[in-house]
């Protein structure tokens, strides 16, 4: 559908890539964890390994939840946009084919937040 | 026998007829499509302006005296209250806060409906929507003025008053409200008056303004007891222009009722989703509390709401897309969103904290079978931390929903522990909503919202630091200068109410009041 | 059958002009809150002047509810003698 208007009606997108400093988007969200209220977004550099999201964002943004010590990061399962998704820790974000505003989500299987409440 | 009787003082009917009738005039110097050049595009047909009734039949002679007298009551009450000390009559300074969001996030937007009044009432074609029109766009003028009279009272003695009008246009949750209007505003002067005359004004503004204004008055704020009933008994006109609006518009012609059935869905769910804010203040900003938000929206929504769209019903509409989520939801909105604000404390200009434990036995009360079960083990882990000096901020930017722009914090439909997550690839780009409301909202019109000032967004492409800011210096803070950017008092306003200068403040003066010391 | 509502501010007007709506519509249901009252009534509901003015004992022109309305819902007909809300 389009805009009704008086004349050609045409948007620029405000979030493109080309305007986050050569950083692009990633949205992560902790399944079973709703003290954090919503998934984090975080500008990452595209060469940036996927491992560097276990080892270096993540605890920054989730560290102090009681379950995050617990972690078993070879048995987490992954999505990305919806879909499973079994991400290569040692490669780059760009080849693991992670583009501008993707969005993961992780399960971390025994693990449902305080008091198995998902907070 | 005389002939010669006084003249017939003339009825309701004849007098509004004469007053609203016969004012306009066909153009000749230039086409009637040239001066109202916004009457059609839309695809709304109109065959015949004067089938408009506005039932109030409120003529502007009329209609400035009870205004007058209606100002001239509002005043003396807010002069009494600020020259009697008012405000240390209130149950406690935790209320305030709830003015805060108030003053930030909605009295803004009656400056807006002011300036969307006027517009439509300029465009469109039929006289007696016209005069309706001005009335209401001078009612949302004199609305917004009496709350920044009122509060400016606050502003004196409390925090995070002082910079409302620069943190509309700039802080995080104030877009959720601010794009409400934006997006209300540009639209065509049709749609305009089904966003903001039906939707908002007959479906949603009761539940803004009775139950929290209704609390207001219950936690002994007398001043926006005054301004919130003053600028309700406006509203109540307001609802039936929305009224006669819709109703106008589907008997005009019937092409006219899928445009406005999608306007209804599209505009019920815009106006819910600012709602989220009302929801928390009701449930847990309010000291004393009146009702919770599941019984105000089984009240105002779902019972009166539910009327109107039987009413509706021999139109062809049905009620809005969306209805039945919003039902289902009304028992997690406010928990869901006064989490939020809690671990956000540090970006928002108001105070928070948890819930006493007489407030979550309130809360379990209120909501049995979802407040035990999915929040108070949330509350009460913050609580702990609190208690062990380490309470819980979130120092990392959520995602938002690229059509309400409100973090993605809705939970998916009948499943309260996983986050709703829609999406949409447009022109190669991909965007994100909270829900099926916002990704249709979005899908009919991307060209709209792809332009959407998404506050996280544009905090990382470094748009919202101060001129003088230098991000390249060694011990830059980023966030730190947002909330510079913002204008808040760093470590004064946006901090937990425990502890706050508020909270000292207005136990001192309390402590004033009664004895000598 | 949907109710339709009206809300007053709590003053000494509104206490006459909810006394006159109870007179004259008998099925109406009465709900106080907090600085206001509600009134609640099957169908439709009708405040008729004359009986306004009786309880206040003072002349009233209908158009002064707009002083104390808080809101209502319905569709409204208005007359110098009669406000009345209905759902179809």
């Amino acid at each position: 559908m389009s805009v009704a208007a008086v004349t050609e009606y045409r948007g620029t997108p405000k979030d493109t890539q080309d305007q986050f400093h050569g950083a692009q988007l990633t949205y992560i969200g902790w399944i079973d964890h709703l003290m954090f209220c919503a998934p984090f977004a975080f500008p990452l550099p595209p060469d940036m390994p996927f491992g560097a999201i276990v080892e270096a964002v993540l605890p920054g943004a989730v560290g102090t939840h009681p379950d995050f010590a617990s972690i078993d990061w070879s048995s987490v399962e992954w999505t990305k946009n919806g879909e499973p998704f079994t991400p290569d820790l040692s490669a780059s974000l760009a080849d693991n084919g992670m583009r501008h505003k993707d969005s993961l989500t992780f399960r971390t299987p025994g693990l449902t937040g305080v008091k198995g409440s998902s907070t | 026998m005389t002939t010669t009787a006084a003249p017939k003082k003339l009825g309701l009917k004849e007098r509004y007829a004469l007053m609203t009738r016969g004012l306009d005039w066909q153009t000749t110097y230039q086409p009637m499509e040239k001066v109202f050049p916004y009457a059609t595009y839309e695809g709304i047909k109109v065959h015949d302006w004067n089938a408009w009734e506005d039932p109030f039949r409120l003529t502007m002679d009329a209609y400035w005296k009870y205004q007058a007298e209606k100002e001239q009551k509002l005043y003396a009450i807010m002069d009494a209250f600020a020259q009697n000390n008012g405000h240390l009559g209130l149950t406690d300074a935790r209320y305030i806060n709830s003015l805060k969001l108030f003053l930030t996030g909605v009295s803004p937007l009656e400056y807006m409906a002011h300036r969307g009044f006027a517009h439509v009432g300029r465009s469109l074609p039929g006289v007696g929507a016209r005069v309706a029109c001005q009335m209401q766009s001078l009612d949302e003028l004199r609305h917004v003025q009496t709350q920044i009279h009122s509060m400016s009272n606050y502003n004196k003695l409390y925090d995070g008053f002082h910079a409302w009008r620069h943190m509309h246009d700039r802080v995080w949750y104030l877009s959720v409200p601010k794009s409400f209007f934006d997006d209300a505003i540009t639209a065509g002067p049709f749609e305009f008056m089904i966003a903001i005359g039906f939707s908002f004004e007959y479906v949603l503004t009761n539940l803004l303004f009775v139950p929290f204004i209704s609390g207001a008055a219950y936690n002994g704020d007398m001043g926006a007891m005054a301004f919130g009933f003053s600028a309700q008994s406006d509203e109540s006109r307001h609802m039936t222009l929305g009224l006669e609006a819709i109703k106008f518009m589907l008997e005009q012609d019937p092409d006219n009722l899928p445009i406005v059935q999608h306007w209804i869905d599209k505009w019920f769910w815009r106006g819910y989703r600012v709602l989220t804010l009302v929801a928390m203040m009701l449930d847990f900003m309010l000291p004393k509390k009146v009702m919770s938000w599941k019984e105000a929206w089984e009240i105002y929504a779902e019972e009166n709401g539910g009327a109107l769209f039987n009413d509706l019903a021999r139109y062809g509409v049905r009620p809005p897309l969306g209805w039945q989520q919003a039902c289902d939801d009304k028992v997690h909105l406010s928990s869901q969103a006064w989490s939020t604000f809690y671990q956000y404390q540090a970006a928002a200009p108001f105070h928070t904290w948890v819930p006493s434990p007489e407030d979550m036995d309130w809360m379990a009360q209120k909501y049995p079978g979802t407040f035990d079960q999915y929040y108070r083990p949330r509350f009460e882990h913050w609580a702990e931390r609190e208690a062990a000096g380490d309470r819980y901020n979130n120092g990392t930017l959520p995602m938002l929903c690229q059509v309400c722009q409100i973090p993605m914090l809705f939970t998916e439909p009948g499943d309260p522990t996983r986050i709703c997550y829609r999406d949409s690839v447009y022109d190669g780009e991909r965007y994100h909503f909270c829900s099926d409301g916002c990704k249709n909202i979005f899908d009919h019109e991307p060209e709209k919202y792809v332009q959407a000032w998404l506050p996280v967004h544009q905090i990382y492409q470094g748009n919202c630091f101060r001129p003088e800011a230098d991000p390249t210096a060694a011990d830059f803070n980023p966030l730190l200068e947002v909330i510079t950017w913002y204008q808040m008092n760093v470590g004064v306003d946006n901090a937990p109410y425990e502890g706050s200068e508020d909270q000292r403040h207005f136990r001192a003066w309390r402590q004033m009041t009664t004895s000598n010391a | 059958m949907s109710n339709v509502f009206i809300a007053f501010q709590t003053n000494e007007a509104s206490r006459g002009i909810v006394d006159a709506i109870v007179e004259d519509n008998p099925t109406a249901s009465i709900n106080e809150q907090p600085a206001m009252v509600r009134v609640d009534v099957p169908g439709s509901m009708t405040i008729k002047r004359e009986t306004v003015e009786e309880k206040l004992g003072r002349s009233f022109d209908l158009q002064e509810l707009h002083v104390h309305l808080i809101t209502l819902s319905g569709h409204i007909d208005e007359s110098d003698d009669e406000f009345t809300l209905s759902w179809n």
